[in-house]
C-alpha cells in the first residue's frame, strides 16, 4: 500500500473545539478528506481560543494545533440556502461528525434519520458529554466538569491533596480517539455490507471506560482507590510505584521486587519489608524508600538501577526532553505554513503505516477557504457570501 | 451484523497496552485469540496485579481480556509454532508488543509473517521505536510518563513532577494501534492489501500533549507553569480548578471572574475587570476564591452557580457517582462470566452503534482453554 489507508473518504466536521476535531485530524492524517464546515460568523469557536495568547494568522495557534490538515466550507445552517449546498454535500460524504448538544443538528434538520436519507451508506458519528438521555444531558460537557464527576480525580496526587485532575482535557481527548475506533470499524462493515452507521459516544461514557481497570476493581471489592499518601504514581498499586526526588531531580520507579530493589540501592532499612507487604505497608515502604534516594542524584540511582533491568526512568520536563537523542530520531515534529505565511511547529500523526511516519505540511484553512473550490468539483451553483 | 464480524486477531501481546487495543476490537465483534506462553501465560494474569485477586489472578487481568480467547503455545518448540503459523495464514490481525528482536528471534517478524499472509495487518507496539538509544528500554506507563514531560502538568507548581493515576500511556497507545489497525483492514477491504502499523507509548503520550507541546515548540521552548493553588491546567487562566467547601468539593470551568464574584457575592474578585489579569494574576485570584468557597457548602455554591450557567460540577468519587441517575442511566456496567462459573462486574465498550450499546457476557478465558475449539477451527494439522 502506498497511499494512505483512508484516501479517498470524504468527512464532514461539524464538530468544534476538541473531541470531535481531534478525531478528524486523526481522520485525514491516515489520508481522508476532512472538510469542516463552519458557521460564516467566526467559524469553529475554537478559531478565536488561545493559550498563552498566541496566534497563528486571524486563527489561534491552539485551532491550527487540532485543524491542520483539513479544508473549510461556511455555511449557516439556518439559511435555507446554505443547508441545500450542504445537503448536496452530505451526498456525496462517507462521514459525518458533530458534537453538538443534544436538540442542535435536529432543530437544522440534520439528525441521523434525515442525514440517512439523504446518503444511507453515511457514517453518523456523534459526541455529547452524558448521552441523550438522563438528568444531566443539557449540562456543559466540558472536560474539568467530566474527569471531576467521573471519579478520575481521585487517582492523582497524593492522599491528604484535593481530588486533583488530569492537567490537560483527558475526556476530550479520549472520546475523539474513542470515536476514530467507531468510524473506522463502521467503514470496515460498509465497505462489506454497504450499511451505513450510527455512531455515539460522549465524554462520560468515555471517562468510565478510561477508569476500567479502577472500576473493574471498585466493583469487586466495594472500596474506593486509595492514593498512596507520598509518591502516588496509580491507586491500584503497591510500593514502590511513583515519583521520587533525588539530591538534584526526580527519578520514577514503577513494579519491582522491593528486596531487590533494597540490594541493589543498598537500603537495608528497605530489607524489612517483604514483598507481599507493597500494599499493606505501603506508604512506609514509600517513605523509607524516598528518605533514601534523597541522598544521592538521579545519576547515581539510576547507573545502579538500569544495569540491573530494574524499571526506573529520569523524570524529564519539555526541555531536557527535547534535548535527547531518543527524542530527536522519533521526528515527531513538523513544520507547517500557515495562510500568512508564519511557520508553525506541531507534533505529527502518532501512528505509523508500513514503516513510514505520517507527515502533512498543509495548514488549517482559513474560514470558509474552500467553499469556491468545493462548489465548483460538486457543480454546486450558488457559493455563500461568508461577508455577509 | 456487528462491525468487525467474521474479523480474526491473532493476539501476542501482554499486559495493557495492546490487550486493551484488542478488547475494543473484540467488542466491536472481531474474534480475538491470545497467543499464551504454556504454564504462565499473559505476564498480566501474575505479575500486575491489584490487591483484588479473582480466581487466582488480577481483577485487572479479567478486565483487560473479557470477551477473548486462549491458546497456548510455547512458540520455542517447532510443532507448536507451526500450529500458530497455521493460525496466523488465516488472520487478519496480528498485534505484539514485545520489545525491538523479539518476533525476530522467534521467525514471527513482519517480512517472514507476510510471505505466509499478504493481506494480514501486522501491528505492533514498542516503548520507545524502535532506532535510537531508548529502544531496549521497558516500555513501562508511569516510566514513559515521566521521560515525556507530562508530569509537570497535574498538581500545583511547586510539588513534585505528578503522574496521572491511570495507566494513560498504555491506553493510549493501545487506542493508536486499534486506529491504525482499522485504517488498515479498511484498506485492506479494498485492496486485500495487509500493512503494518507501528506505535510507540512515548509518541503516543507525546501525541496527547499536541495543544500544549505546539504551545512550547512555538513561544521559545518555554516550560509549562502549573498554578500553585488548585492547579486544573497550567495554561487556563482562574479560576479553573477544584475546590474544597464546607462540605465536599466542586470543579469551576473557564468563567467570567467578575460575574463569578458577583454569584458568590465574593467582592474582592469583583475588581479583577481586566481579563489578563485572570491569567496573570491566576494565584491571587484563586487563592481568594478558595478562601470564599470555604464558607459554604458544595450544594449551596451549585445551587446559585448552575441556574446562572456557570460551568460547574460537583466532585464526586465512585461510592456517590454509582448512586446519581445519569450514571445508571448510561449502563456502563455489565457481568461478565468464566468458565470456572466466576462473575464479574466490569464495564461495556463506550462506542454505540445504531443506537445499541455493545455487551458480551464472556469473561476472560483460562490459559489455554481454547487450543481444541481453535485447532478445530481453523483445521490446524501437526
Amino acid at each position: 500500500m502506498n497511499k494512505l489507508p483512508l484516501k479517498g473518504l470524504i468527512v464532514l466536521e461539524f464538530s468544534q473545539y476538541l473531541s470531535g476535531p481531534s478525531a478528524g485530524l486523526r481522520l485525514a492524517d491516515l489520508g481522508a478528506r476532512v472538510i469542516k464546515i463552519e458557521r460564516p460568523k467566526g467559524g469553529d469557536a475554537c478559531r478565536s481560543l488561545s493559550i498563552k495568547n498566541l496566534w497563528a494568522d486571524d486563527s489561534s495557534l491552539l485551532f491550527h494545533t487540532i485543524n491542520r490538515n483539513k479544508e473549510s466550507f461556511a455555511a449557516d445552517l439556518k439559511d435555507p440556502d446554505d443547508l441545500l449546498l450542504i445537503k448536496r454535500l452530505i451526498e456525496e460524504a462517507d462521514v459525518v461528525t458533530h458534537n453538538f448538544r443534544p436538540g442542535v443538528m435536529e432543530k437544522v434538520g440534520l439528525d441521523y434519520a434525515s442525514v440517512q436519507e439523504i446518503n444511507p451508506r453515511i457514517i453518523y458519528a456523534e459526541i455529547t458529554g452524558f448521552g441523550k438521555n438522563g438528568p444531566w444531558n443539557h449540562h456543559p460537557g466540558q472536560d474539568l466538569l467530566l474527569q471531576s464527576l467521573t471519579g478520575l480525580t481521585f487517582t492523582t496526587a497524593n492522599k491528604d491533596d484535593n481530588p486533583t485532575p488530569f492537567g490537560l482535557s483527558i475526556g476530550d481527548t479520549i472520546c475523539g480517539e474513542q470515536m476514530v475506533q467507531g468510524i473506522l470499524a463502521a467503514l470496515i462493515r460498509r465497505q462489506k455490507t454497504g450499511k451505513g452507521a450510527l455512531i455515539e459516544l460522549s465524554l462520560m461514557e468515555s471517562l468510565l471506560d478510561f477508569q476500567f481497570e479502577l472500576l473493574t476493581t471498585y466493583y469487586a471489592s466495594g472500596k474506593l482507590p486509595e492514593r498512596s499518601r507520598i509518591s502516588n504514581g496509580n491507586p491500584l498499586l503497591g510500593a514502590p510505584y511513583g515519583i521520587y526526588p533525588t539530591a538534584d531531580g526526580h527519578i520514577a520507579i514503577a513494579m519491582v521486587n522491593i528486596l531487590r530493589l533494597a540490594t541493589i540501592i543498598e537500603c537495608s532499612a528497605l530489607a524489612q519489608f517483604k514483598q507481599e507487604d507493597t500494599f499493606i505497608y505501603r506508604d512506609e515502604i514509600k517513605e523509607v524508600l524516598a528518605a533514601h534516594l534523597l541522598q544521592q542524584p538521579s545519576e547515581h540511582w539510576l547507573q545502579k538501577l538500569k544495569a540491573e533491568d530494574i524499571w526506573s526512568m529520569e523524570v524529564l520536563n519539555w526541555q531536557q526532553l527535547t534535548k535527547e537523542e531518543a527524542y530527536k530520531c522519533l521526528q515527531m515534529e513538523q513544520t507547517i505554513k500557515a495562510s500568512n505565511g508564519n511557520q508553525i511547529t506541531t507534533t505529527r500523526c502518532p501512528i505509523r503505516m508500513n514503516g513510514q511516519r505520517l507527515f502533512s505540511d498543509k495548514p488549517a484553512p482559513t474560514l470558509g477557504e474552500h467553499n469556491e473550490s468545493i462548489c465548483r468539483e460538486m457543480g454546486l451553483v450558488s457559493i455563500p457570501d461568508i461577508q455577509q | 451484523m456487528k462491525l468487525l464480524e467474521d474479523i480474526i486477531v491473532i493476539d501476542f501481546s501482554q499486559f495493557l497496552s495492546g490487550p486493551s487495543a484488542s478488547l475494543r476490537l473484540a467488542d466491536m465483534g472481531a474474534q480475538v485469540i491470545k497467543i499464551e506462553k504454556k504454564g504462565t501465560g499473559d505476564i498480566c494474569r501474575q505479575l500486575y496485579v491489584s490487591d483484588v485477586v479473582m480466581d487466582g489472578e488480577s481483577s485487572i487481568f479479567h478486565a483487560i481480556n473479557r470477551n477473548k480467547q486462549s491458546y497456548a503455545a510455547d512458540l520455542k518448540c517447532a510443532v507448536d509454532k507451526e500450529r500458530v503459523l497455521q493460525l496466523i495464514a488465516k488472520a487478519d490481525v496480528l498485534l505484539h508488543n514485545f520489545r525491538p528482536g523479539v518476533m525476530q528471534r522467534l521467525g514471527l517478524d513482519y517480512e517472514t509473517v507476510k510471505a505466509i499472509n499478504p493481506g494480514l495487518v501486522y501491528a505492533e507496539i514498542s516503548g520507545y521505536g524502535s532506532e535510537g538509544p531508548w529502544k531496549d528500554l521497558p516500555g513501562q506507563d508511569l516510566l514513559v510518563q515521566s521521560a515525556s514531560g507530562l508530569t509537570w502538568l497535574s498538581n500545583n507548581d511547586e510539588r513534585e513532577p505528578t503522574p496521572m493515576g491511570v495507566a494513560i500511556v498504555d491506553i493510549l497507545a493501545g487506542t493508536h494501534v486499534a486506529q491504525g489497525i482499522l485504517a488498515a483492514l479498511y484498506q485492506k477491504a479494498i485492496s486485500d492489501e495487509g500493512s503494518l502499523v507501528q506505535v510507540s507509548m512515548l509518541e503516543s503520550i507525546l501525541y496527547f500533549q499536541f495543544e500544549v507541546l505546539t504551545c512550547f515548540y512555538n513561544d521559545g521552548h518555554q516550560l509549562p507553569v502549573r498554578s500553585s493553588i488548585n492547579n486544573g491546567n497550567p495554561y487556563v487562566a482562574a479560576p479553573y480548578g477544584i475546590y474544597k467547601t464546607a462540605e465536599g468539593y466542586i470543579a469551576l470551568a473557564m468563567t467570567n471572574i467578575v460575574v463569578l464574584g458577583q454569584l458568590l457575592s465574593c467582592n474582592t474578585l469583583i475588581n479583577y475587570t481586566d481579563k489578563a489579569s485572570w491569567f496573570n494574576n491566576r494565584d491571587e485570584i484563586k487563592t481568594i476564591l478558595a478562601e470564599h468557597l470555604l464558607t459554604q457548602t458544595a450544594d449551596y455554591w451549585l445551587s446559585i452557580l448552575q441556574p446562572a450557567d456557570i460551568w460547574c460540577a460537583k466532585v464526586l468519587d465512585y461510592d456517590t457517582l454509582a448512586k446519581e441517575h445519569a450514571y445508571q442511566l448510561l449502563n456502563m456496567e455489565m457481568d461478565v462470566k468464566t468458565t470456572n462459573g466466576l462473575t464479574i462486574k466490569t464495564t461495556r465498550c463506550p462506542i454505540r452503534v445504531d443506537g445499541q450499546i455493545l455487551t458480551s457476557e464472556i469473561g476472560a478465558p483460562l490459559l489455554g482453554e481454547h487450543n481444541d475449539q481453535i485447532e478445530k477451527q481453523f483445521d490446524i494439522v501437526c
